[in-house]
């Protein structure tokens, strides 16, 4: 699934990595915790959480997530469009609730880990 | 390629700039062609204790180590210290504040991941004065 499709599916608003419309991502991982989120062992991921800071970029950029979706509306700051933009991630925003994205996501074709 | 060495300093607190020498590790080993899971498990580990020094000490430095054949890693800090080392190890375990929390860390999962990924893991600590971490990784070959 490509970026621009997740960003249709969950009605979202591409804020940063316009470059990486057409990046391909194969699976999802929901999780506002970010220790969690540094056990899993997948590179084509989308992380998507209702956590904006920017150790969620970090966790992401440490991880390897090709993507990041937040949930809620949630603000994203100046510094970490910049930080996702060195680390080469494109960040989405929505307003629909994590539980909607995931069930929408998984309905469109994005597979769980697990 | 002979060793090359690097420090960081790391100050408690200050998450703004936690995983600031996580991330220039992380370019370094994809400049020198290091595999990307290697890469991932050295940075995991990495950004991991960095992220403790800032939850828990005062201040810390990180001493890197890298060769051909391995990176070793040094993390020591002056903080409050460990007093159950084996505790602080199991999953799930955390003493973190709510501000640590919030930050989506905290849940006692960081010094179980870090041990997981590391070839050689040491950790010791002296109550009221520092703490220490020591992590190994291979980088010419898979996880032992």
């Amino acid at each position: 699934m490509k970026v621009a499709d997740i960003c249709d599916a969950v009605k979202g608003k591409l804020i940063c990595g316009e470059d990486k419309r057409d990046k391909d991502i194969e699976f999802a991982f929901a999780s506002d915790l970010m220790s969690d989120v540094l056990t899993i062992k997948c590179d084509s991921l989308l992380l998507i959480t209702g956590l904006a800071n920017l150790q969620t970029i970090r966790t992401a950029e440490m991880s390897d997530a090709a993507c990041v979706l937040f949930v809620r509306n949630k603000t994203i700051t100046d510094e970490m469009k910049l930080l996702a933009d060195e680390s080469g991630i494109p960040l989405i925003t929505c307003s629909i609730t994590m539980f909607r994205a995931a069930g929408e996501l998984y309905k469109a074709g994005l597979k769980p880990l697990f | 390629m002979s060793e090359m060495n690097f420090e960081y300093k790391v100050e408690g607190g200050d998450f703004t700039r936690a995983g600031y020498a996580s991330s220039q590790i992380k370019r370094m080993l994809k400049q020198l062609g290091v595999d990307s899971n290697i890469i991932k498990r050295v940075v995991v580990c990495l950004y991991e204790a960095e992220v403790n020094i800032v939850a828990h000490a005062y201040r810390g430095v990180i001493y890197i180590s890298l060769s051909t054949d391995r990176i070793n890693m040094r993390l020591t800090d002056e903080g409050p210290g460990i007093s159950n080392i084996p505790r602080a190890m199991q999953k799930g375990y955390s003493t973190a504040s709510k501000e640590v929390r919030e930050m989506g860390f905290g849940a006692g999962m960081g010094l179980p991941n870090i041990k997981e990924n590391a070839d050689i893991f040491n950790i010791e600590s002296e109550v009221g004065r520092d703490t220490t971490l020591d992590i190994t990784i291979n980088l010419n070959h898979e996880a032992a």
